[in-house]
């Protein structure tokens, strides 16, 4: 897929918490690239002294009748909190679309999407997709507590959505490992989320013999292969997430 | 119209702007961006014997102006590059140079046995100041003797041109570029990334797996200017300038102080596109300055 350097305008910072924006980018003078589900951005960081390196982010949404593509960003550290003070109207750079891809299913069956955190992001787009193919997915959210399940309303205009919180505050109380759609069969169960949940959630599925593919946040720096630097260790030694992934079967991984 | 070309020896550049080995992998990663054909050249990944995996993950950190890597020279090999991917390049109308490292003299002197038969190889840049590393790399070049000596071997190796990246990491890198200088290097490149360290204090832990890594960008520049020109000054050999370079006026400054071309380097990840930008602001200087040729402005500090 060709890869571009394009200027975008902030539409809208649309402030969903303290931590976290969903900011709705228009690129400027250009048509929206294709961009698939699971592929990331890396954002230029202009407003923001100590911060060097552009910030990859993954594709929350895109609208392409609309021209319009989603980042869920969550404050991190200065370049993120640069990026939610951004305001309509500001210009962020961005190099898109970069990293591979959720891939259809090649038959129907059940699909469990399911995010921690910050993690959903990627997931909102991958249903919007699977929805639109024919496909019924289903989504397993997870976070702290009711007021950082993000987008929820976005979700359950594409699928069922099944939510675990650790203070019982919305949906089931625990981790999403613990949650009761993980008793049932899926086909295959993609998650997106800090890394000591995607773990625990890729246990899981062994356990019950569902294949699982995650999408993993190295750090990175350059996003296009060349830096090397946010290498996972895989089946096949040391690979660049920003190109063989950001998606893996955990079945490539050496969890 | 400038004239922009610049020899390297007898390596003839039609522009001084080159990419830093490891920060443009096989030019082809950036070739949605820009036309590869318009840089001086271009300078693949460090490339060793045998195929190796490098360090473990972390190997990055974001530093003031800067970042620390300590990637340890992960590639597939020297075969696997001819194989590979050297029949995807070749046909470009630019310098393809190839970034030499190893473990041993040995292994060194393997790789350019190897890389000298091919066409499209004029020139090799020998790193013998690679900081992540256990064995070779800097071990070899923070000594004048040690320096010499790869030179030496590689130079009866690969009879075309021989540039010697240098580590910044030295009492005096100028000593170690008149010990290469002697040996038979047409060039040295300056300077590889110097050894530095940063911690999480959150998690009471170094950054990187390797504790220490290289420390690039703008951090670096003015520690890399005041080098070439000091290398600049004590060989009569071209030098050609790296470090932190970001746009047209910082490569500009390595010229001045001495450097015949220059090397981009963690600019590419921040702006995949910066090299030709570099070439255009480049012009434009000598434009606006009345510069018909850029050697006129070559070393005159």
């Amino acid at each position: 897929m060709k890869k571009f350097i394009l200027d975008f305008e902030v539409v809208e910072n649309r402030r969903l918490h303290d931590l976290y924006s969903l900011l709705i980018l228009s690129p400027i003078g250009h048509d929206l690239p294709d961009i698939r589900p699971g592929q990331f951005v890396q954002v230029a960081v202009d407003n923001s002294k100590t911060t060097f390196l552009r910030r990859p982010i993954s594709v929350n949404y895109v609208d392409k009748s609309d021209n319009m593509l989603w980042l869920l960003v969550r404050k991190a550290g200065d370049g993120t909190s640069a990026l939610l003070q951004k305001s309509p109207g500001d210009t962020v750079n961005l190099v898109l679309p970069l990293g591979n891809y959720f891939k259809l299913p090649a038959n129907c069956g059940k699909f469990l999407l399911a995010g921690g955190g910050v993690g959903v992001a990627p997931m909102l787009y991958w249903g919007k997709v699977l929805r639109e193919n024919g496909f019924n997915p289903e989504f397993l959210l997870g976070a702290r507590s009711a007021k950082d399940i993000l987008e929820l309303e976005e979700f359950e205009k594409i699928g069922p959505v099944h939510i675990s919180t650790e203070d019982g505050s919305l949906g089931e109380k625990g981790l999403v490992t613990l949650n009761s759609a993980l008793e049932q069969t899926w086909d295959m169960i993609y998650c997106c989320g800090p890394a000591p949940m995607m773990k625990a959630v890729a246990n899981v599925a062994k356990k019950i013999g569902t294949e699982c593919e995650v999408s993993l946040e190295n750090m990175m720096a350059c996003g296009l292969g060349a830096c090397l630097c946010c290498v996972e260790n895989t089946v096949k030694g040391n690979v660049c997430v920003c190109t063989e992934g950001p998606i893996f079967n955990t079945r490539e991984l050496t969890w | 119209m400038v004239n922009l070309n610049v020899n390297i020896a007898n390596l003839q550049l039609k522009n001084p702007v080159l990419t830093a080995s490891g920060t443009f992998g096989y030019g082809e990663e950036f070739s949605d961006f820009i036309d590869l054909n318009r840089l001086g050249g271009f300078i693949v990944k460090g490339t060793t014997l045998n195929h190796r995996e490098g360090n473990p993950y972390p190997r990055m950190a974001e530093t003031p102006s800067g970042m620390l890597n300590a990637v340890g020279l992960q590639n597939k090999g020297v075969d696997y590059f001819i194989d590979n991917i050297y029949p995807r390049i070749k046909h470009l109308d630019t310098h393809v140079i190839v970034n030499v490292s190893g473990a041993t003299i040995d292994d060194y002197v393997a790789v350019c046995e190897k890389l000298a038969p091919l066409d499209k190889i004029n020139a090799i840049e020998v790193n013998i100041s690679c900081p992540n590393v256990k064995q070779g790399g800097m071990a070899f070049g923070t000594t004048c003797s040690g320096a010499a000596e790869v030179t030496k071997a590689v130079r009866r190796a690969f009879p075309k041109t021989l540039i010697v990246k240098l580590s910044p990491n030295v009492t005096s890198i100028a000593d170690i570029a008149k010990a290469v200088e002697a040996e038979g290097a047409d060039s040295v490149s300056l300077i590889n990334t110097l050894l530095g360290m940063a911690i999480d204090v959150e998690r009471r832990r170094p950054y990187l797996s390797t504790v220490t890594g290289g420390l690039s960008g703008p951090a670096v520049r003015p520690v890399a200017v005041r080098m070439v020109w000091q290398t600049a000054h004590a060989v009569n050999i071209p030098v050609i300038g790296l470090g932190g370079i970001m746009n047209g006026r910082d490569a500009l400054e390595f010229m001045m102080a001495g450097a015949s071309a220059v090397e981009v380097g963690t600019a590419n990840f921040i702006d995949p596109a910066i090299t030709v930008k570099i070439i255009d602001e480049i012009t434009e200087y000598c434009e606006r300055h009345g510069i018909s040729d850029i050697n006129e402005i070559v070393g005159i500090i």
